[in-house]
């Protein structure tokens, strides 16, 4: 029997927490692989997000303009090679005459960054919140039908079953590119050891622009699925999202792009779940301060095991 | 001799920005040889293999690779010109498999793979059972095996092994000593740097003692195992 209990925690809790974790996931593994093979924490990287949902309604809005009604989805693509080339631009110009500095000044040029692309995006679509996409999403009828008929209602919204599956899609992707291609072991090799790889005769520079292609493009995936998710764009969002991905890369343990995955998950899952009514009538955690447990679950990790669960590199 | 040398260094001054570590060092690495580098600790040892490989400053002095010149090179160019390197610490990937390690060892090599990893893991045959372990998760000793085997896998002109035996139990350390003859008989040169000094002249051709960042005594390991000097300041009872 479907209880209410279960009813209202997959529903209303264990869904959305599982689409929060994919989207901190997609952003983590851009972080991880840029901390662990340029070993700095580029606060940029939620712009990239904001910057790819911004362009995909811009590309969704033209299309419409020639009478094309394109899902966003498909307005990705093009912003995603978009968020691609912005990576690659910003560390060709602003990155890599930092690369034999101390470690501050590009962690401090990826903050002016940070500022310079979301003044650029508010000076361009100007500094108000946009509907995304209009409407209320409803749950997806047939797996309403289907789940209740054999007692267990699933509501599911279609975009929620858009994340989770693009979200496996790009995960078995990005797998297979990991484990199984000669660019992808060579990503793990630099982020576990850059200057063994140096040595190795890896070319390092070459390994550096793949790492900004896949993480500029889980960024623009992530931010995309993020406003699907909230239905609205605005500059901040990426902001707003870099504290849980960075907790989501440190739990993972750092330059651990699958540990990046099971952080965002793990995040993603506590931080909705921590707003469960677990103790009596109200939530546990007021769902204000949900970005709170992604902080406490930093801090937690940095004191007791810094190098995550997956072992990555400390510093 | 000249037509045998396999890498020269010739009056090497070097360090680490100012600080200057070697003062006017020259080695010899001739053909099918192994030679030893030894000397107390801070002698600048393993920095003569980083100056080889182009991570440190070099502020004058020449490196020779078969003649040709190779100072001011990108490390990672060196590497694919035929110095393999092993280094002290850290010399394995230890989140990627065995395999894995020697893929990236073989970075640049697009043919003949296959036949390049059959030939290593019969020159190290512990590592074929171990093949789809992860690096991180094996002892010691394989993990120098490992590390010996991906520095070989770019048919290097020369192999440079800082301190093969450093932290090992004394069982694995004559099995990495067998390995380095080994490979040496194989027809590669190898020019190592080593703490167990007894142990490593036995095995070497040739040896340099370093002291100071400067040569002090040079000679085969024969000579220098039996120079009373070298024994009573360098070798002690230790071995």
């Amino acid at each position: 029997m479907w209880e209410s209990f279960w009813f209202e925690f997959i529903n209303f809790y264990f869904i959305p927490g599982l689409v929060l974790g994919c989207i901190y996931a997609l952003g983590a593994i851009g972080i991880t692989l840029t901390f662990g093979i340029l070993r700095f924490a580029n606060f940029a990287h939620g712009e990239i997000m904001m910057t790819s949902s911004y362009l995909t309604w811009e590309f969704v809005l033209v299309a419409s303009s020639f009478g094309l009604i394109l899902h966003p989805i498909i307005g990705a693509i093009p912003a995603s090679i978009c968020a691609i080339i912005l990576a690659l631009i910003v560390d060709r110009l602003f990155y890599k005459p930092f690369r034999n500095s101390p470690t501050i000044m590009i962690v401090i040029a990826s903050f002016g960054m940070m500022l310079i692309i979301r003044s650029m995006v508010q000076v361009i679509w100007g500094p108000n919140q946009i509907t995304f996409v209009k409407g209320i999403a409803k749950p997806n009828s047939i797996i309403k039908d289907f789940t209740s008929s054999i007692d267990i209602m699933l509501l599911i919204p279609n975009k929620h079953i858009f994340i989770l599956l693009g979200t496996i899609i790009i995960m078995l992707i990005f797998n297979y590119l990991l484990s199984s291609t000669k660019i992808g072991k060579g990503m793990r090799a630099v982020s576990d050891n850059p200057n063994l790889a140096e040595v190795s005769g890896i070319n390092v520079e070459n390994i550096v622009k793949a790492t900004w292609v896949v993480g500029g493009f889980c960024a623009a995936a992530a931010g995309v699925f993020l406003a699907m998710d909230t239905q609205f764009i605005e500059s901040t969002m990426g902001f707003r999202m870099l504290l849980p991905m960075f907790a989501a890369a440190i739990l993972g343990g750092i330059g651990r792009p699958f540990g990046a995955v099971a952080g965002g998950l793990i995040i993603g899952l506590a931080e909705e779940l921590s707003a469960y009514p677990w103790l009596g009538d109200g939530p546990v955690i007021s769902p204000g301060y949900k970005s709170g447990v992604a902080f406490s679950i930093m801090v937690v990790m940095l004191i007791f095991r810094p190098s995550g669960l997956f072992r990555g590199r400390v510093f | 001799m000249n037509s045998d040398k396999i890498l020269s260094i010739s009056n090497l001054i070097a360090g680490y920005g100012e600080t200057e570590i070697l003062h006017n060092v020259s080695i010899e690495v001739h053909k099918n040889e192994i030679v030893s580098i030894i000397g107390p600790n801070g002698a600048g040892k393993s920095t003569i293999l980083k100056a080889i490989l182009g991570t440190l400053d070099i502020k004058s002095g020449e490196i020779f690779l078969l003649e040709k010149k190779i100072t001011g090179i990108k490390p990672s160019d060196i590497v694919r010109k035929g110095v393999g390197y092993v280094p002290q610490t850290d010399n394995v990937f230890v989140s990627l498999s065995v395999h894995e390690n020697l893929e990236m060892g073989a970075w640049t090599i697009e043919t003949n793979l296959k036949e390049k990893f059959e030939e290593l893991y019969n020159l190290f045959p512990d590592l074929k059972d171990k093949r789809n372990q992860l690096a991180g998760q094996l002892s010691g000793g394989q993990r120098q095996m490992v590390a010996m085997a991906k520095a070989l896998i770019l048919n290097a002109e020369v192999l440079l092994l800082d301190e093969p035996t450093a932290g090992l139990s004394p069982k694995y350390r004559g099995e990495i000593f067998a390995t380095i003859q080994r490979i040496n008989k194989s027809g590669l040169p190898v020019l190592m740097v080593e703490q167990n000094a007894k142990q490593a002249l036995q095995i070497s051709h040739r040896g340099y003692v370093l002291v100071d960042g400067s040569n002090r005594y040079t000679g085969t390991g024969q000579d220098l195992s039996s120079d009373p000097d070298v024994a009573r300041m360098f070798l002690g009872s230790r071995g």
